[in-house]
């Protein structure tokens, strides 16, 4: 079975694919991702994910090109400017 | 070497056995079953080379020397590890069934050093034992699950007079306890104190390069 690693670096982060281990059940898939990603204390803490229970989305439909849903090209820096003078906490840098 | 108080005989004991076996079990590095395993297995293996550092740190206080030098600078007669580790074992069922049986010789021996009555050796084990957990978890993984494997159990039952051998008398009966393994066996047992062959030929190796070069700064 192939468990996917997911490693947080530090408390309150988000945890993020790191890799994955091969393990024959749940106690090898422990004690081997223990060693391979935190022996150095690089990580606050793991999930192991036995790789079936992923549930996964890679197709998309977006036949009528609806860019307006989109934020690329979204600039929010003057509209965030405007809130907080009407708000009167704008700060000058 | 000069006359060695009881503290420091079991300092140096302790301190060799884990040298020893960190070296033995790192010559499975890039050859372990998977890499999974042998990245673990190394790691494990550093782990033991770590707990002997700061053993030999106390030790070389107790005698005015330094940790480098106990333990690369004594002759191999002088090394007080027990036979178990000294094995050189050339299929993983046998070093496996030594990893799982010198966990558990090991943990009797935190035990009792951390009941003992030396506050600063008790630490030490208590701090050691933080890290072992997990390396008992790792051997009574591969124990459980080899059980039944024949190559496994002969190796157990061919290994296990050398694991009473790491223990002195009074605590090998929580030993045989804990494996649920006889006190008594018919090959006797391989005490601390008889160094192997196989000992020299690793420390040619382990003191090679110091050799090379006596009193450089590494």
């Amino acid at each position: 079975m192939i468990y996917e690693v997911f490693r947080q670096e530090r408390k309150g982060q988000p945890f993020a694919h790191a890799g994955s281990v091969e393990a024959p059940d749940a106690a090898f898939a422990d004690a081997w991702a223990r060693e391979q990603f935190g022996r150095r204390g690089e990580s606050e803490g793991l999930w192991l994910v036995p790789r079936p229970a992923i549930h996964e989305i890679t197709d998309w439909a977006d036949e009528f090109d609806l860019k307006y849903r989109r934020v690329d090209g979204y600039s929010i820096k003057a509209r965030l400017r405007e809130a907080r003078e009407r708000a009167g906490t704008l700060v000058e840098d | 070497m000069q006359a060695l108080s009881s503290k420091t005989e079991l300092l140096l004991d302790y301190a060799d056995d884990e040298l020893i076996v960190g070296w033995r079990d790192s010559e499975w590095t890039g050859v372990a079953p998977t890499l999974e395993e042998d990245v673990a297995f190394s790691s494990i293996a550093q782990n033991e080379i770590g707990h002997a550092r700061a053993l030999y740190e106390l030790a070389a206080r107790e005698l005015g020397s330094d940790p480098d030098a106990l333990a690369f600078d004594r002759q191999p007669g002088e090394y007080r590890c027990a036979p178990l580790v000294q094995l050189h074992l050339l299929d993983w069922a046998h070093t496996i069934a030594r990893r799982w049986l010198y966990e558990q010789a090991d943990a009797v021996r935190l035990e009792a050093l951390q009941a003992g009555g030396d506050g600063e050796l008790a630490q030490l084990a208590a701090k050691i034992d933080r890290e072992e957990v997990y390396h008992r978890m790792h051997a009574e993984m591969w124990a459980e699950r080899l059980k039944d494997e024949p190559r496994f159990r002969e190796a157990v039952d061919e290994l296990w007079p050398y694991a009473l051998g790491v223990l002195p008398p009074d605590l090998r009966p929580a030993l045989a306890a804990r494996t649920g393994r006889p006190l008594e066996t018919s090959q006797g047992l391989t005490d601390r104190g008889e160094n192997l062959a196989a000992l020299t030929e690793l420390w040619n190796e382990m003191t090679e390069v110091r050799r090379s070069i006596p009193g450089a700064e590494w």
